[in-house]
Protein backbone atom coordinates (compact mmCIF):
# COMPACT_ATOMS: atom_id res chain seq x y z
CA UNK A 1 0.00 0.00 0.00
CA UNK A 2 1.35 3.29 -0.96
CA UNK A 3 0.62 6.82 1.05
CA UNK A 4 -1.85 7.56 -1.02
CA UNK A 5 -3.90 4.70 -0.87
CA UNK A 6 -3.35 5.35 2.56
CA UNK A 7 -4.23 9.29 2.52
CA UNK A 8 -7.27 8.01 0.39
CA UNK A 9 -8.32 5.41 3.22
CA UNK A 10 -7.89 7.61 5.93
CA UNK A 11 -9.90 10.52 4.49
CA UNK A 12 -12.92 7.90 3.98
CA UNK A 13 -12.23 6.38 7.34
CA UNK A 14 -12.63 9.56 9.52
CA UNK A 15 -15.75 10.58 7.20
CA UNK A 16 -17.42 7.36 8.08
CA UNK A 17 -15.77 8.15 11.43
CA UNK A 18 -17.57 11.70 12.05
CA UNK A 19 -21.06 9.99 11.25
CA UNK A 20 -20.43 7.19 13.54
CA UNK A 21 -19.24 10.00 15.94
CA UNK A 22 -22.81 11.88 15.31
CA UNK A 23 -24.25 8.34 16.20
CA UNK A 24 -22.62 7.79 19.29
CA UNK A 25 -23.57 10.94 20.83
CA UNK A 26 -26.91 10.47 20.21
CA UNK A 27 -26.51 7.06 21.94
CA UNK A 28 -24.77 8.24 25.01
CA UNK A 29 -27.29 11.34 25.28
CA UNK A 30 -30.55 8.57 25.40
CA UNK A 31 -28.29 6.17 27.57
CA UNK A 32 -27.50 8.92 29.97
CA UNK A 33 -31.08 10.45 30.35
CA UNK A 34 -33.05 7.48 29.99
CA UNK A 35 -31.44 4.62 30.40
CA UNK A 36 -32.18 2.55 27.25
CA UNK A 37 -29.72 1.61 24.93
CA UNK A 38 -31.24 3.42 21.54
CA UNK A 39 -30.56 -0.05 19.59
CA UNK A 40 -33.20 1.58 16.97
CA UNK A 41 -31.12 4.31 16.38
CA UNK A 42 -29.93 2.83 13.54
CA UNK A 43 -32.83 2.42 11.95
CA UNK A 44 -33.39 6.03 12.46
CA UNK A 45 -30.59 6.37 10.22
CA UNK A 46 -32.21 4.30 7.75
CA UNK A 47 -35.88 6.15 8.32
CA UNK A 48 -34.02 9.71 7.60
CA UNK A 49 -32.34 8.91 4.47
CA UNK A 50 -34.98 6.71 2.74
CA UNK A 51 -37.74 9.40 3.27
CA UNK A 52 -35.11 12.12 1.61
CA UNK A 53 -35.06 9.75 -0.97
CA UNK A 54 -38.91 8.99 -1.69
CA UNK A 55 -39.25 12.48 -1.12
CA UNK A 56 -36.64 13.15 -3.72
CA UNK A 57 -38.68 10.93 -6.09
CA UNK A 58 -41.52 13.40 -5.70
CA UNK A 59 -43.70 11.46 -3.03
CA UNK A 60 -45.04 12.04 -0.19
CA UNK A 61 -42.67 9.86 2.59
CA UNK A 62 -44.93 7.00 4.11
CA UNK A 63 -42.75 8.19 7.70
CA UNK A 64 -45.21 11.65 7.31
CA UNK A 65 -48.09 8.79 7.85
CA UNK A 66 -46.47 6.76 10.72
CA UNK A 67 -45.53 9.61 12.75
CA UNK A 68 -49.10 10.91 12.11
CA UNK A 69 -50.26 7.36 13.07
CA UNK A 70 -47.73 7.55 16.41
CA UNK A 71 -48.83 10.97 17.11
CA UNK A 72 -52.80 10.50 17.06
CA UNK A 73 -51.58 6.91 19.62
CA UNK A 74 -49.46 9.61 21.85
CA UNK A 75 -52.33 12.05 22.46
CA UNK A 76 -54.56 9.61 23.34
CA UNK A 77 -52.37 7.94 25.84
CA UNK A 78 -52.28 11.36 27.49
CA UNK A 79 -56.10 12.43 26.51
CA UNK A 80 -56.45 13.54 30.23
CA UNK A 81 -53.85 16.21 29.79
CA UNK A 82 -54.19 18.92 27.13
CA UNK A 83 -50.75 19.98 27.22
CA UNK A 84 -49.64 16.53 26.30
CA UNK A 85 -52.30 16.20 23.76
CA UNK A 86 -51.34 19.41 21.75
CA UNK A 87 -47.60 18.38 22.09
CA UNK A 88 -48.18 14.99 20.59
CA UNK A 89 -50.35 16.50 17.98
CA UNK A 90 -48.98 19.92 17.27
CA UNK A 91 -45.66 19.59 15.59
CA UNK A 92 -46.76 16.55 13.98
CA UNK A 93 -49.43 17.70 11.91
CA UNK A 94 -47.07 21.48 10.87
CA UNK A 95 -44.75 19.16 9.52
CA UNK A 96 -47.07 17.25 7.87
CA UNK A 97 -48.23 20.05 6.11
CA UNK A 98 -45.27 21.25 5.12
CA UNK A 99 -44.28 18.05 3.77
CA UNK A 100 -47.09 18.11 1.87
CA UNK A 101 -46.74 21.59 0.52
CA UNK A 102 -42.95 20.96 -0.24
CA UNK A 103 -43.16 17.84 -1.74
CA UNK A 104 -46.06 18.86 -4.26
CA UNK A 105 -43.73 22.26 -4.89
CA UNK A 106 -40.91 20.08 -5.10
CA UNK A 107 -38.90 22.30 -3.35
CA UNK A 108 -34.88 22.95 -2.66
CA UNK A 109 -33.43 19.70 -1.54
CA UNK A 110 -31.81 21.47 1.54
CA UNK A 111 -35.34 21.99 2.57
CA UNK A 112 -36.88 18.62 1.70
CA UNK A 113 -33.27 17.16 3.55
CA UNK A 114 -34.42 19.56 6.70
CA UNK A 115 -37.92 18.10 6.67
CA UNK A 116 -36.73 14.34 6.71
CA UNK A 117 -34.26 15.23 9.64
CA UNK A 118 -37.72 16.66 11.27
CA UNK A 119 -39.68 14.46 10.24
CA UNK A 120 -37.36 11.55 12.51
CA UNK A 121 -36.66 13.50 15.01
CA UNK A 122 -40.08 14.04 15.65
CA UNK A 123 -40.72 10.13 15.45
CA UNK A 124 -38.22 9.35 18.41
CA UNK A 125 -39.86 11.05 21.08
CA UNK A 126 -43.10 8.54 19.99
CA UNK A 127 -41.41 5.63 20.28
CA UNK A 128 -40.32 6.42 23.87
CA UNK A 129 -43.58 7.42 24.41
CA UNK A 130 -45.57 4.12 23.41
CA UNK A 131 -42.45 1.78 24.07
CA UNK A 132 -40.40 3.23 26.73
CA UNK A 133 -42.37 5.60 28.72
CA UNK A 134 -44.65 2.93 30.07
CA UNK A 135 -41.43 0.91 31.64
CA UNK A 136 -39.41 3.53 32.91
CA UNK A 137 -38.82 2.16 36.26
CA UNK A 138 -38.09 -1.11 34.36
CA UNK A 139 -34.57 -2.56 34.82
CA UNK A 140 -31.65 -2.03 32.42
CA UNK A 141 -32.17 -5.72 30.97
CA UNK A 142 -35.98 -4.90 30.46
CA UNK A 143 -35.48 -1.64 28.32
CA UNK A 144 -32.61 -3.09 26.43
CA UNK A 145 -35.51 -6.23 24.98
CA UNK A 146 -37.75 -3.58 24.37
CA UNK A 147 -35.10 -1.76 22.60
CA UNK A 148 -34.28 -4.76 20.21
CA UNK A 149 -38.21 -5.35 19.81
CA UNK A 150 -38.69 -2.23 18.89
CA UNK A 151 -35.30 -2.22 16.20
CA UNK A 152 -37.16 -5.12 14.81
CA UNK A 153 -40.94 -3.73 14.32
CA UNK A 154 -38.94 -0.21 13.13
CA UNK A 155 -37.34 -2.98 10.05
CA UNK A 156 -40.15 -4.56 9.58
CA UNK A 157 -42.30 -1.06 8.80
CA UNK A 158 -39.37 0.38 6.99
CA UNK A 159 -39.67 -3.18 4.47
CA UNK A 160 -43.73 -1.85 4.35
CA UNK A 161 -42.76 1.60 4.22
CA UNK A 162 -39.92 2.30 2.01
CA UNK A 163 -39.71 -1.10 -0.01
CA UNK A 164 -36.77 -3.58 -0.31
CA UNK A 165 -35.22 -1.53 -2.86
CA UNK A 166 -31.54 0.72 -2.13
CA UNK A 167 -31.62 4.36 -2.05
CA UNK A 168 -28.86 6.69 -2.87
CA UNK A 169 -29.50 10.85 -1.95
CA UNK A 170 -27.33 13.29 -3.91
CA UNK A 171 -24.14 14.09 -2.45
CA UNK A 172 -24.05 18.04 -0.64
CA UNK A 173 -21.43 18.93 -2.74
CA UNK A 174 -20.20 17.41 -6.18
CA UNK A 175 -16.86 19.74 -5.63
CA UNK A 176 -13.85 18.04 -5.35
CA UNK A 177 -10.75 19.50 -3.88
CA UNK A 178 -6.67 18.20 -4.64
CA UNK A 179 -4.58 18.31 -1.33
CA UNK A 180 -1.19 17.40 -2.28
CA UNK A 181 -1.67 13.83 -4.68
CA UNK A 182 -5.09 12.93 -2.69
CA UNK A 183 -8.30 14.52 -3.94
CA UNK A 184 -10.76 15.49 -1.51
CA UNK A 185 -14.42 14.70 -2.01
CA UNK A 186 -16.64 18.21 -1.03
CA UNK A 187 -18.97 15.76 0.63
CA UNK A 188 -16.37 14.36 3.01
CA UNK A 189 -15.92 17.99 3.72
CA UNK A 190 -19.70 18.67 4.19
CA UNK A 191 -19.21 16.22 6.67
CA UNK A 192 -16.78 16.72 8.57
CA UNK A 193 -18.59 20.75 8.53
CA UNK A 194 -22.05 19.25 10.13
CA UNK A 195 -19.87 17.06 12.59
CA UNK A 196 -17.51 20.01 14.15
CA UNK A 197 -20.82 22.46 13.87
CA UNK A 198 -23.03 19.50 15.44
CA UNK A 199 -20.52 18.87 18.37
CA UNK A 200 -19.94 22.48 18.99
CA UNK A 201 -23.81 23.58 19.16
CA UNK A 202 -24.15 20.47 21.89
CA UNK A 203 -21.42 21.62 23.65
CA UNK A 204 -22.78 25.28 24.03
CA UNK A 205 -26.56 24.01 24.62
CA UNK A 206 -25.02 21.64 27.46
CA UNK A 207 -23.26 24.14 28.97
CA UNK A 208 -24.74 27.54 28.03
CA UNK A 209 -28.82 26.78 28.17
CA UNK A 210 -30.94 25.82 30.82
CA UNK A 211 -32.26 23.15 28.66
CA UNK A 212 -28.70 21.61 28.10
CA UNK A 213 -27.64 22.06 32.01
CA UNK A 214 -31.43 20.15 32.60
CA UNK A 215 -30.40 17.31 30.73
CA UNK A 216 -27.08 16.83 31.78
CA UNK A 217 -28.74 17.40 35.28
CA UNK A 218 -31.09 14.18 34.71
CA UNK A 219 -28.52 12.35 33.54
CA UNK A 220 -26.20 13.01 36.58
CA UNK A 221 -28.79 12.40 39.23
CA UNK A 222 -32.12 11.67 38.35
CA UNK A 223 -33.99 12.15 41.63
CA UNK A 224 -32.00 15.57 42.78
CA UNK A 225 -33.40 16.46 38.87
CA UNK A 226 -36.62 15.78 39.97
CA UNK A 227 -36.13 18.03 43.26
CA UNK A 228 -35.62 21.18 41.00
CA UNK A 229 -38.69 20.45 39.07
CA UNK A 230 -36.98 18.84 36.07
CA UNK A 231 -39.34 16.69 34.43
CA UNK A 232 -38.35 13.55 33.67
CA UNK A 233 -40.64 12.68 30.93
CA UNK A 234 -39.84 16.54 28.94
CA UNK A 235 -35.97 15.54 29.32
CA UNK A 236 -36.76 12.13 27.99
CA UNK A 237 -38.57 12.79 25.18
CA UNK A 238 -36.37 15.77 23.97
CA UNK A 239 -32.74 13.76 24.39
CA UNK A 240 -34.84 10.71 22.02
CA UNK A 241 -35.84 13.93 19.19
CA UNK A 242 -32.13 14.85 19.20
CA UNK A 243 -30.89 11.31 19.29
CA UNK A 244 -33.71 11.07 16.55
CA UNK A 245 -32.19 14.06 14.98
CA UNK A 246 -29.00 13.15 14.82
CA UNK A 247 -29.35 10.16 13.55
CA UNK A 248 -31.49 11.39 10.57
CA UNK A 249 -28.73 13.67 9.60
CA UNK A 250 -26.43 10.93 9.82
CA UNK A 251 -28.52 8.97 7.32
CA UNK A 252 -28.22 11.95 4.89
CA UNK A 253 -24.57 12.11 5.26
CA UNK A 254 -23.91 8.19 5.01
CA UNK A 255 -26.20 8.07 2.40
CA UNK A 256 -24.44 9.51 -0.55
CA UNK A 257 -21.56 7.15 0.21
CA UNK A 258 -23.36 3.99 0.70
CA UNK A 259 -26.64 3.19 -0.33
CA UNK A 260 -29.22 2.89 1.98
CA UNK A 261 -32.19 -0.11 2.70
CA UNK A 262 -34.82 -0.25 5.06
CA UNK A 263 -32.61 -2.80 7.43
CA UNK A 264 -28.76 -1.01 6.81
CA UNK A 265 -29.21 1.15 9.63
CA UNK A 266 -28.60 -1.64 12.35
CA UNK A 267 -25.22 -2.10 11.30
CA UNK A 268 -24.65 1.36 10.96
CA UNK A 269 -25.71 1.81 14.34
CA UNK A 270 -23.79 -0.88 15.88
CA UNK A 271 -20.81 0.84 14.66
CA UNK A 272 -21.71 4.10 16.66
CA UNK A 273 -22.52 1.81 19.55
CA UNK A 274 -19.45 0.31 19.87
CA UNK A 275 -17.57 3.86 20.19
CA UNK A 276 -20.04 4.90 22.71
CA UNK A 277 -19.10 1.46 24.57
CA UNK A 278 -15.56 2.09 23.77
CA UNK A 279 -16.40 5.54 25.85
CA UNK A 280 -18.05 3.13 29.29
CA UNK A 281 -21.04 4.24 28.14
CA UNK A 282 -20.75 7.76 29.98
CA UNK A 283 -17.94 9.50 28.55
CA UNK A 284 -18.61 11.72 25.25
CA UNK A 285 -14.78 12.43 24.67
CA UNK A 286 -13.78 8.79 24.38
CA UNK A 287 -16.58 8.06 22.38
CA UNK A 288 -15.94 10.74 20.23
CA UNK A 289 -12.39 9.46 19.52
CA UNK A 290 -13.05 6.02 19.65
CA UNK A 291 -15.75 6.65 16.61
CA UNK A 292 -13.19 7.87 14.57
CA UNK A 293 -10.60 5.29 15.44
CA UNK A 294 -13.39 2.33 14.46
CA UNK A 295 -13.93 4.27 11.21
CA UNK A 296 -10.33 4.50 10.09
CA UNK A 297 -10.03 0.84 11.39
CA UNK A 298 -13.11 -0.17 9.11
CA UNK A 299 -11.29 1.32 5.84
CA UNK A 300 -8.29 -0.42 6.41
CA UNK A 301 -10.06 -3.58 7.30
CA UNK A 302 -12.27 -3.39 4.31
CA UNK A 303 -8.92 -2.52 1.98
CA UNK A 304 -7.18 -5.30 3.53
CA UNK A 305 -9.64 -8.05 3.59
CA UNK A 306 -13.26 -6.56 3.04
CA UNK A 307 -14.69 -9.82 4.09
CA UNK A 308 -13.42 -9.80 7.78
CA UNK A 309 -13.98 -5.53 7.99
CA UNK A 310 -16.87 -6.40 10.58
CA UNK A 311 -14.96 -8.70 12.40
CA UNK A 312 -11.77 -6.94 12.85
CA UNK A 313 -13.98 -3.37 13.56
CA UNK A 314 -16.43 -5.27 16.26
CA UNK A 315 -12.99 -7.13 17.32
CA UNK A 316 -12.14 -3.41 18.35
CA UNK A 317 -14.57 -4.20 21.43
CA UNK A 318 -12.45 -6.75 23.38
CA UNK A 319 -9.41 -5.27 24.65
CA UNK A 320 -11.88 -1.68 25.27
CA UNK A 321 -13.76 -3.84 27.20
CA UNK A 322 -10.92 -5.70 29.30
CA UNK A 323 -9.53 -2.53 29.84
CA UNK A 324 -12.93 -1.07 31.27
CA UNK A 325 -13.60 -4.25 33.27
CA UNK A 326 -9.85 -3.81 34.90
CA UNK A 327 -10.51 -0.28 35.44
CA UNK A 328 -13.89 -0.54 36.81
CA UNK A 329 -14.33 -2.07 39.93
CA UNK A 330 -17.75 -2.84 40.24
CA UNK A 331 -21.38 -2.42 37.95
CA UNK A 332 -23.94 -1.24 39.61
CA UNK A 333 -27.68 -0.39 38.05
CA UNK A 334 -28.31 3.36 38.67
CA UNK B 1 -50.46 31.47 62.80
CA UNK B 2 -51.71 29.82 59.48
CA UNK B 3 -50.86 26.64 58.24
CA UNK B 4 -48.74 26.73 54.96
CA UNK B 5 -48.62 22.38 54.92
CA UNK B 6 -51.00 20.29 56.57
CA UNK B 7 -51.02 16.91 56.54
CA UNK B 8 -53.40 14.27 57.46
CA UNK B 9 -53.29 10.74 57.40
CA UNK B 10 -50.47 10.69 55.48
CA UNK B 11 -49.75 5.91 54.77
CA UNK B 12 -46.63 5.30 52.94
CA UNK B 13 -44.58 2.20 52.80
CA UNK B 14 -41.99 -0.09 51.00
CA UNK B 15 -43.70 -2.71 48.73
CA UNK B 16 -46.26 -4.17 50.95
CA UNK B 17 -44.70 -2.93 53.99
CA UNK B 18 -46.55 0.12 55.35
CA UNK B 19 -44.03 2.53 57.27
CA UNK B 20 -46.36 5.70 57.76
CA UNK B 21 -49.33 4.82 59.23
CA UNK B 22 -51.36 7.97 59.13
CA UNK B 23 -49.03 10.77 59.84
CA UNK B 24 -50.99 14.00 61.40
CA UNK B 25 -48.46 17.34 60.65
CA UNK B 26 -48.55 20.76 59.94
CA UNK B 27 -46.05 23.61 59.79
CA UNK B 28 -47.41 27.41 59.80
CA UNK B 29 -46.12 30.27 57.94
CA UNK B 30 -42.77 31.50 58.64
CA UNK B 31 -41.70 28.86 61.52
CA UNK B 32 -39.46 26.57 61.76
CA UNK B 33 -41.07 22.86 62.40
CA UNK B 34 -39.14 20.04 63.33
CA UNK B 35 -40.16 16.34 63.38
CA UNK B 36 -37.64 14.75 65.44
CA UNK B 37 -37.34 10.66 66.40
CA UNK B 38 -35.57 7.57 66.54
CA UNK B 39 -33.72 5.90 63.11
CA UNK B 40 -36.30 3.96 61.40
CA UNK B 41 -39.32 5.83 62.75
CA UNK B 42 -39.98 7.00 59.09
CA UNK B 43 -38.94 10.85 59.14
CA UNK B 44 -37.21 10.29 55.89
CA UNK B 45 -40.33 8.20 54.09
CA UNK B 46 -42.52 11.48 55.86
CA UNK B 47 -40.70 13.69 53.78
CA UNK B 48 -40.41 11.70 50.49
CA UNK B 49 -44.23 10.92 51.07
CA UNK B 50 -44.84 14.99 50.62
CA UNK B 51 -42.84 15.26 48.12
CA UNK B 52 -44.29 12.22 46.17
CA UNK B 53 -41.09 10.78 45.80
CA UNK B 54 -42.82 7.94 46.66
CA UNK B 55 -46.63 6.86 45.99
CA UNK B 56 -48.24 7.64 49.36
CA UNK B 57 -52.25 8.04 50.54
CA UNK B 58 -53.66 10.97 52.86
CA UNK B 59 -54.42 14.51 52.16
CA UNK B 60 -51.44 17.20 51.80
CA UNK B 61 -52.81 20.68 51.72
CA UNK B 62 -50.06 23.61 50.85
CA UNK B 63 -51.15 27.20 50.71
CA UNK B 64 -54.33 26.07 51.68
CA UNK B 65 -54.73 23.84 48.66
CA UNK B 66 -54.77 19.83 48.18
CA UNK B 67 -52.31 19.18 46.51
CA UNK B 68 -52.04 15.20 46.89
CA UNK B 69 -52.79 14.50 43.27
CA UNK B 70 -49.59 16.71 41.98
CA UNK B 71 -45.75 15.51 40.81
CA UNK B 72 -42.84 15.58 42.54
CA UNK B 73 -42.31 18.12 39.66
CA UNK B 74 -45.54 19.84 40.12
CA UNK B 75 -44.85 20.26 43.72
CA UNK B 76 -41.47 22.14 43.56
CA UNK B 77 -43.63 24.76 41.31
CA UNK B 78 -45.71 25.37 43.82
CA UNK B 79 -42.95 26.73 45.67
CA UNK B 80 -42.45 22.97 47.88
CA UNK B 81 -38.64 22.37 48.28
CA UNK B 82 -36.51 19.33 49.81
CA UNK B 83 -32.93 19.22 50.23
CA UNK B 84 -32.51 15.04 50.73
CA UNK B 85 -30.29 13.48 53.09
CA UNK B 86 -27.69 12.14 50.14
CA UNK B 87 -28.12 15.90 49.26
CA UNK B 88 -28.72 14.32 45.56
CA UNK B 89 -26.16 17.00 44.00
CA UNK B 90 -25.02 16.89 40.43
CA UNK B 91 -21.46 16.29 41.42
CA UNK B 92 -19.92 15.74 38.07
CA UNK B 93 -21.31 20.11 37.32
CA UNK B 94 -19.72 22.77 38.45
CA UNK B 95 -21.01 24.57 41.86
CA UNK B 96 -22.12 27.48 39.99
CA UNK B 97 -24.39 25.21 37.68
CA UNK B 98 -25.83 23.21 40.75
CA UNK B 99 -26.85 26.33 42.20
CA UNK B 100 -28.36 27.81 38.24
CA UNK B 101 -30.24 24.24 38.27
CA UNK B 102 -32.31 25.60 41.46
CA UNK B 103 -33.36 28.00 39.15
CA UNK B 104 -34.75 26.14 36.59
CA UNK B 105 -38.45 25.66 37.83
CA UNK B 106 -38.21 30.12 37.96
CA UNK B 107 -36.56 30.00 34.52
CA UNK B 108 -40.02 27.64 33.06
CA UNK B 109 -42.38 29.72 35.12
CA UNK B 110 -40.30 32.81 33.30
CA UNK B 111 -37.90 34.18 35.55
CA UNK B 112 -34.67 35.52 34.48
CA UNK B 113 -33.27 36.96 37.63
CA UNK B 114 -31.00 33.89 38.06
CA UNK B 115 -27.71 36.48 38.72
CA UNK B 116 -29.51 38.34 41.58
CA UNK B 117 -30.23 35.19 43.27
CA UNK B 118 -26.78 33.77 42.81
CA UNK B 119 -25.91 36.59 44.30
CA UNK B 120 -27.90 36.44 47.70
CA UNK B 121 -26.90 32.70 47.54
CA UNK B 122 -23.33 34.11 47.60
CA UNK B 123 -23.88 36.39 50.41
CA UNK B 124 -25.27 33.33 52.72
CA UNK B 125 -22.40 31.24 51.74
CA UNK B 126 -19.69 33.45 50.62
CA UNK B 127 -17.52 29.77 50.70
CA UNK B 128 -19.55 28.40 47.63
CA UNK B 129 -18.32 32.05 45.65
CA UNK B 130 -14.96 31.08 46.03
CA UNK B 131 -15.59 27.53 44.67
CA UNK B 132 -17.86 28.41 42.13
CA UNK B 133 -15.98 26.78 39.33
CA UNK B 134 -15.19 23.87 41.11
CA UNK B 135 -17.01 20.02 40.56
CA UNK B 136 -19.98 19.70 43.22
CA UNK B 137 -18.06 16.18 43.25
CA UNK B 138 -14.64 17.50 45.11
CA UNK B 139 -16.37 19.91 48.00
CA UNK B 140 -16.16 18.43 51.20
CA UNK B 141 -19.04 17.34 53.40
CA UNK B 142 -19.83 20.73 55.22
CA UNK B 143 -19.74 22.70 52.03
CA UNK B 144 -21.69 20.08 49.98
CA UNK B 145 -24.71 20.71 52.44
CA UNK B 146 -24.34 24.28 52.01
CA UNK B 147 -24.60 23.85 48.12
CA UNK B 148 -27.56 21.28 48.42
CA UNK B 149 -29.49 24.35 50.49
CA UNK B 150 -28.55 27.46 48.56
CA UNK B 151 -29.71 25.28 45.45
CA UNK B 152 -32.94 24.79 46.92
CA UNK B 153 -33.15 29.06 47.99
CA UNK B 154 -32.50 29.55 44.09
CA UNK B 155 -35.93 28.45 43.76
CA UNK B 156 -37.21 30.83 46.33
CA UNK B 157 -39.43 28.01 47.66
CA UNK B 158 -42.60 28.90 50.03
CA UNK B 159 -41.45 26.04 52.20
CA UNK B 160 -38.19 24.38 52.87
CA UNK B 161 -37.78 20.90 54.22
CA UNK B 162 -34.62 19.37 55.31
CA UNK B 163 -33.71 16.09 55.62
CA UNK B 164 -30.44 15.63 58.39
CA UNK B 165 -28.90 18.81 57.64
CA UNK B 166 -26.26 17.63 60.42
CA UNK B 167 -25.85 13.64 58.97
CA UNK B 168 -22.06 13.64 58.90
CA UNK B 169 -21.14 17.04 59.30
CA UNK B 170 -18.50 18.64 62.60
CA UNK B 171 -20.63 20.39 65.20
CA UNK B 172 -19.11 23.39 64.19
CA UNK B 173 -20.20 23.65 60.63
CA UNK B 174 -23.85 22.77 61.99
CA UNK B 175 -24.18 25.06 64.21
CA UNK B 176 -23.13 27.43 61.34
CA UNK B 177 -25.89 26.05 59.23
CA UNK B 178 -28.27 26.09 62.27
CA UNK B 179 -27.40 29.72 61.91
CA UNK B 180 -28.12 30.27 58.39
CA UNK B 181 -31.76 28.33 59.02
CA UNK B 182 -32.20 30.99 61.80
CA UNK B 183 -31.74 34.04 59.69
CA UNK B 184 -33.99 32.77 57.16
CA UNK B 185 -36.38 32.16 59.26
CA UNK B 186 -36.35 36.03 60.24
CA UNK B 187 -36.25 36.46 56.21
CA UNK B 188 -39.68 35.04 56.60
CA UNK B 189 -38.87 31.28 54.81
CA UNK B 190 -41.15 28.72 56.53
CA UNK B 191 -39.12 25.49 57.21
CA UNK B 192 -39.55 21.64 58.11
CA UNK B 193 -36.75 20.49 59.80
CA UNK B 194 -36.18 16.48 60.04
CA UNK B 195 -33.50 15.85 62.59
CA UNK B 196 -32.06 12.59 64.48
CA UNK B 197 -30.17 15.52 66.57
CA UNK B 198 -33.00 16.37 68.73
CA UNK B 199 -31.38 18.54 71.16
CA UNK B 200 -30.38 21.05 68.52
CA UNK B 201 -33.46 20.95 66.48
CA UNK B 202 -35.70 21.83 69.30
CA UNK B 203 -33.65 24.72 70.53
CA UNK B 204 -33.81 25.79 66.91
CA UNK B 205 -37.33 25.30 66.02
CA UNK B 206 -40.48 26.99 66.81
CA UNK B 207 -42.62 23.83 67.11
CA UNK B 208 -41.90 20.17 67.29
CA UNK B 209 -43.72 16.64 66.30
CA UNK B 210 -41.57 13.55 67.50
CA UNK B 211 -42.27 10.44 65.21
CA UNK B 212 -41.94 7.22 66.36
CA UNK B 213 -42.89 3.74 64.54
CA UNK B 214 -44.67 5.24 62.04
CA UNK B 215 -46.85 7.78 63.48
CA UNK B 216 -46.85 11.32 65.25
CA UNK B 217 -46.72 10.32 69.35
CA UNK B 218 -46.07 14.31 70.55
CA UNK B 219 -46.68 17.57 69.20
CA UNK B 220 -46.30 20.95 70.83
CA UNK B 221 -43.95 24.00 71.11
CA UNK B 222 -40.60 23.36 70.99
CA UNK B 223 -40.07 24.38 74.85
CA UNK B 224 -42.72 22.33 75.77
CA UNK B 225 -41.75 19.35 73.97
CA UNK B 226 -37.92 19.80 75.57
CA UNK B 227 -39.16 19.97 78.79
CA UNK B 228 -41.52 16.34 77.77
CA UNK B 229 -39.90 14.11 80.43
CA UNK B 230 -40.71 11.16 77.73
CA UNK B 231 -38.96 13.11 75.21
CA UNK B 232 -35.94 14.19 77.66
CA UNK B 233 -35.57 10.35 78.58
CA UNK B 234 -36.49 9.11 75.14
CA UNK B 235 -34.30 11.67 72.73
CA UNK B 236 -32.39 14.03 74.66
CA UNK B 237 -31.20 11.32 77.10
CA UNK B 238 -31.57 12.68 80.21
CA UNK B 239 -33.58 10.71 83.15
CA UNK B 240 -36.54 12.49 85.06
CA UNK B 241 -37.76 12.39 88.31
Amino acid sequence: MDVTIAELLLQDGLTTGAIYLLLAIGLLLVFLVTRVIFIPQGDFVAYGALTLASMLAGHVPATLWLLDVCAVASALLQWRSWRGVSWALGPALLITLATLVAVRLGAWVWLQGALAVGITALLAPMVYRLAFRPLRHASLLTLLVVAMAVHFVMVGLGLVLFGPETQRTPAFSNASFTWGEVDISGHSLWVAGCCVVLVAALWWMFHATMLGRALRASASNPMGARLMGIEGDRMAAIAFAMAGGIAALAGLLIAPITPIAYDSGFLIGLKGFIAAVIGGLASYPVAAVAALVVGVVEAFASFWNSAYAAAIVFALLIPALLWLSVRTRSIEEP
Amino acid sequence: MTALLEVTGLRAGYGRAEVLHGIELMVAEGEIATLIGPNGAGKTTTLQAIMRLIPSQGNVRFQGVDVGGLSTEELVARGLALVPETRALFTDMRVEENLLLGFYRSFRQGARDQDARLAQVFAIFPRLQERRRQLAGTLSGGERQMLALGRALMGRPALLMLDEPSLGLAPLIVRDIFAVLDRLRKGGLSILLVEQNARAALALADHGMVLEMGAVVATGASAALSADPRVLETYLGQRHG
